[in-house]
């Protein structure tokens, strides 16, 4: 049945097999004279863990604070789940929140905080005992049932806040910045846990994050936001291989971009001219000569050589400056143009005689591994 | 030896500061009917005092209208506070918002006087309220608490982060439970506080209730005040001593409890 596979299985989103679980067309929201989200659309279906990524200011936690009923949007419709959203106040609604600073209620015991929403919803009190009992379990927390929030730990809190808004068995769970607050060991750690609880539980989440490597790890696609719009949506494969403009390149990991014009586009030969000189990509359709436009390489999608390379695209520069990551080295190359290149390299095992500065390398990359942008 | 210059201004600060306070409840343990000659220890004035109907009476009547205002004030100045911080939308807000820290400002005799000439007008156009006495106290009274009461809570919910109410809310209570369930239990140190200290300027206020109150209605500061008129006798110091544990008891439990923030 396909109800049993995951949605990143499922991948509802490549062909339209499925109704759409969240609907979001045309929301905007107005603060005064300042769209903090501008027309934005966006189909989310049941099981995903949607990322929305973005910058501080894009307006990725306003939308989510609209489909959570605390916004009111000032144009547009949000549909969950076939409902329409307008006029349902936040109490009403299908959906529970995960809030960034957590939230917890102070002055309540951790079983207390866990149990509230079901004794709102009017459970009887030994049946929302036992399901508290066995949410808090299910993060690891049995024995912390009576203490106090500013008892427990930032890592604690966190499982707290998330065994709180998963209790009622949202069908929709919205995290804010769920792990922002953790340290990095934890935050991997806690990924992982998101996700498995996500897969066990059949929720559908929306998470905002600022992180890219969070969205990256933890989404079956993500929604990059910017200035209120959403740039592009995809699969975390699609977005960092092929982002749709500089903005996006840029966000999602680290990315060189040479700005130049289109020499020859044709159907076989596809040539940018650059401050660096030229740079061959993969044939594409739609471009003119003497078009304006960005392309993006990643560093570890670039070759470093003491030896000339034999690739589609190959430049000399001097290293400026190594930074050794352990399994990586990343190195910073400067061009004869004037431009900087990022590039990172594998560290082999005893590696005798490693690149050092001031030195003269080789860098080359293919042409698939240049990506036109055109925005 | 090196001469300490802080410890000694310290001292001479709290000397200042309570010397005053400190040789009148030594004085009110006086034995000698004159105020400013020593004879003994006694403690004949508290009871002379406790005898004293006069008195007694102006103490109960300030009790009821402390307890009476600054309850009432409580309540109308923490929704005063509500309204000022979370109701973002509420038209004039901002002018409500200052304004409310007019009656902080205004000189008490300016107070007096305008409540004054509003119960006469109003008397005699709608008839109430019929002369002056509790009544017009206890509105005056709860007038100016209600300021108070409203700054101290308003700060507390300002510093109380939005979310926790949102979260409740998105758990399923209605806004109304979300108040009793989650704002009340969290502003409950400053409603105390807020509280205690209506209750302390209440008992403490001579001039609005002079010129607001009428015959019948003797709060037990205007007792004081027109008998020292006439020369200071010993059983005012006993029943200043008392009126000085109350409020220092009073402060101090309200600075505990401000002090005591849950994190």
């Amino acid at each position: 049945m396909a109800e049993e596979l995951s949605a990143c299985e499922r991948r509802p989103w490549v062909e339209a097999t499925e109704t759409p679980f969240v609907r979001i067309k045309g929301i905007t929201k107005m603060f005064g004279d300042l769209a903090a989200v501008d027309d934005v659309s966006l189909d989310i279906y049941r099981g995903e863990l949607f990322c929305l990524l973005g910058g501080s200011g894009c307006g990725k936690s306003t939308l989510l604070r609209m489909l959570a009923g605390f916004e009111t949007p000032t144009a547009g419709t949000i549909e969950i789940d076939g409902q329409d959203m307008a006029g349902v106040a936040a109490n009403l609604r299908p959906t529970n929140m995960m809030f960034q600073s957590y939230a917890l209620f102070p002055h309540m015991s951790v079983e207390k905080n866990v149990a509230y929403g079901l004794l709102r919803e009017g459970v009887p009190k030994p049946e929302a005992m036992q399901r508290t009992a066995d949410m808090l379990s299910m993060v690891k927390l049995d024995g912390f049932a009576n203490r106090k929030p500013h008892q427990l730990s930032g890592g604690q809190q966190q499982r707290v806040a998330l065994a709180r808004s998963l209790i009622k068995q949202p069908k929709l769970l919205l995290l804010d910045e769920p792990l922002g607050a953790l340290d990095k060991k934890l935050r991997e750690e806690t990924q992982f846990e998101l996700i498995r609880i996500q897969e066990d539980l059949g929720v559908t989440f929306i998470v905002v994050t600022h992180d890219q490597e969070e969205a990256m790890t933890l989404s079956t696609r993500i929604g990059v936001m910017d200035a209120g719009k959403i740039v592009q949506v995809g699969e975390p494969r699609e977005i960092y291989e092929t982002p749709n403009s500089k903005y996006v390149a840029d966000f999602i990991g680290s990315v060189n971009i040479f700005d130049g014009e289109v020499d020859v586009a044709a159907p076989d030969l596809m040539r940018v001219n650059t401050a660096e000189g030229a740079i061959v990509c993969e044939p594409m359709a739609g471009l003119t000569a003497k078009q304006k436009l960005h392309i993006a390489v990643r560093p570890e999608r670039m070759q470093l050589s003491r030896t000339p390379i034999e690739a589609a695209n190959t430049m000399r520069g001097m290293v400026m400056e190594v930074a050794y990551m352990g399994n990586l080295s990343v190195y910073r190359v400067q061009l004869p143009g004037g431009q900087c290149l990022k590039v990172t390299a594998a560290n082999g095992l005893h590696d005798e005689n490693p690149i050092t500065w001031d030195e003269e390398v080789h860098i080359g990359w293919s042409a698939a591994a240049s990506t036109v942008l055109v925005k | 030896m090196k001469l300490r210059f802080t410890p000694i201004m310290a001292f001479l600060g709290f000397v200042f500061l309570y010397g005053p306070i400190f040789s009148l409840v030594i004085y009110s343990f006086n034995k000698s009917k004159l105020v400013t000659v020593w004879g003994g220890w006694s403690t004949k004035w508290y009871g002379e005092l406790f005898a004293n109907e006069q008195i007694m009476d102006a103490a109960w009547l300030s009790l009821k209208i402390g307890v009476t205002s600054a309850s009432v004030a409580t309540v109308f100045g923490t929704m005063m506070a509500m309204v000022l911080v979370r109701f973002k939308k509420v038209r004039g807000r901002g002018l409500m918002g200052g304004m409310i820290t007019g009656p902080l400002v205004m000189p008490d005799v300016i107070i007096g006087l305008s409540l004054l000439l509003l119960f006469v007008s109003m008397q005699s156009l709608i008839g109430w309220p019929a002369g002056r006495g509790l009544t017009t106290i206890l509105i005056a009274h709860i007038t100016f608490n209600m300021a108070f009461v409203t700054v101290v809570v308003q700060s507390r919910l300002s510093d109380m982060d939005d979310s926790i109410e949102e979260a409740a809310l998105d758990l399923g209570a209605s806004p109304t439970r979300v108040f009793f369930d989650i704002t009340l239990p969290m502003i409950t140190p400053a409603l105390i506080s807020g509280w205690l200290l209506a209750f302390t300027l209440s008992l403490d206020d001579l001039v609005i209730s002079s010129f607001v109150s009428g015959p019948g209605a003797t709060t037990l500061p205007m007792v004081i005040f027109s008998k020292v008129r006439l020369g200071v006798s010993p059983d005012i110091n006993a029943l200043a001593s008392l009126i000085v544990l109350v409020v220092s008891v009073g402060i101090v439990i309200s600075a505990i409890l401000m002090r005591k923030k849950p994190k």
